[in-house]
């Protein structure tokens, strides 16, 4: 249900942008829908092996060990095999969900749990090279790299000294 | 042919959207070819062929539920280009942007719809039209931590209410933080990697 609501709001924005670029003018309307389009179609290929070939790599990853170094006690060193893992985990949009509540429940900590989540949606290697290096400018990319390494590491940091509510 | 040829007249937008050139098929997009590729032979050698066919149908709708959103994430970032008013954009989140820039653009990589596949092209259509890199960074660093469409689409699902809400209160300061460690780095290093 949710996901259809997104998928609305995404389409009345689309909608609402194609409207003001046609009252604006058909070339510039007719310009970027072509070049939408062909942006869509040139990250095809990628979006298919991105997304087919991450449930394969899930599926070779050992869960047990996983959640083993990742457990409350393991502290800073497990907030560094999170943000490690976090960042070698696929990045599809489901992967690294599933393997944080999959550690979770077998015992890792909140704050390695966090670390391990926040460092798979800043820099999942996989995303890296298949998304950002293609879709934007290189110097953004590295930029933005260097920019989100202490990320992690801080917000676990915080976790720890907050704790859970 | 003829007609109407109508110059724009309130139209001052340059020719601002040339990109380069990219080969169809580059080499980082093969060696994620062969990973992918790699781990499927495993899957199919080692846990035989009906898991195979699981995992791959389950992607396979999964390949089919993100297109719909790729194809409107790659239209916005086209007409975001063409109709944001640079000088607007210079304004708000500019190089002199300084600080309100920046929680500008944290704010609206919250609030913008879309996932992770949506961003990228957004973000480049904002730096096309003169946005500071610190604030585009702060943008998409808001976007993947406190979006709230991924939180509600996936991140809900595994973790409960509870739990993502903490997480996003937490992470509230970090798109601030990254886009002023960029502009730093921006300023001292930055300047050796030339054009963009």
């Amino acid at each position: 249900m949710t996901l259809y609501i997104v998928e609305a709001m995404l389409w009345l924005l689309v909608a609402a942008l194609a409207l003001a670029a046609a009252v604006r003018g058909r070339i510039l309307f007719r310009d970027g829908l072509r070049e939408g389009t062909m942006d869509f179609l040139r990250l095809l290929p990628k979006v298919l092996i991105g997304v087919v070939g991450s449930g394969f790599i899930a599926a070779i990853m050992p869960p047990d060990i996983t959640a083993r170094y990742l457990g409350p006690d393991s502290g800073f060193l497990g907030v560094l095999i999170a943000v490690i893992s976090g960042a070698f985990t696929p990045g599809g949009p489901v992967v690294g969900f599933s393997i944080g509540a999959a550690a979770i429940k077998s015992g890792a900590g909140a704050p390695q749990v966090i670390a391990y989540i926040t460092a798979w949606a800043l820099y999942a290697v996989q995303r890296f090279f298949l998304w950002e290096l293609p879709v934007m400018p290189r110097r953004l990319v590295w930029l933005r790299l260097l920019a989100s390494l202490p990320l992690p590491f801080l917000v676990a940091a915080a976790a720890m000294l907050l704790g859970r509510p | 042919m003829t007609t109407v040829k109508p110059t724009p007249p309130s139209s001052p937008l340059p020719p601002i959207i040339k990109r380069r050139k990219r080969n169809p098929f580059d080499w980082s997009t093969a060696g994620i070819g062969l990973v992918m590729t790699t781990a499927a032979a495993i899957v199919f050698f080692r846990d035989g062929r009906d898991r195979f066919l699981e995992i791959l149908y389950h992607d396979l709708r999964l390949f089919g539920d993100v297109l719909l959103k790729v194809a409107a994430g790659c239209l916005i970032g086209a007409f975001l280009a063409r109709l944001l008013p640079r000088e607007l954009v210079a304004k708000w989140i500019g190089a002199e942007s300084g600080f309100v820039g920046l929680l500008i653009a944290t704010l609206l990589g919250a609030v913008l719809p879309g996932g992770p596949v949506t961003i990228y092209p957004i973000a480049s259509a904002f730096l096309v039209v003169g946005a500071d890199v610190g604030a585009t960074i702060a943008f998409i660093t808001s976007w993947t931590l406190l979006g709230y469409t991924r939180a509600l689409v996936w991140e809900i699902p595994f973790f409960g209410l509870d739990f993502v809400i903490w997480r996003t209160l937490i992470s509230i300061p970090l798109p601030i933080i990254a886009g002023l460690s960029a502009r730093l780095l921006a300023r001292t290093i930055g300047k050796n990697w030339g054009d963009t």
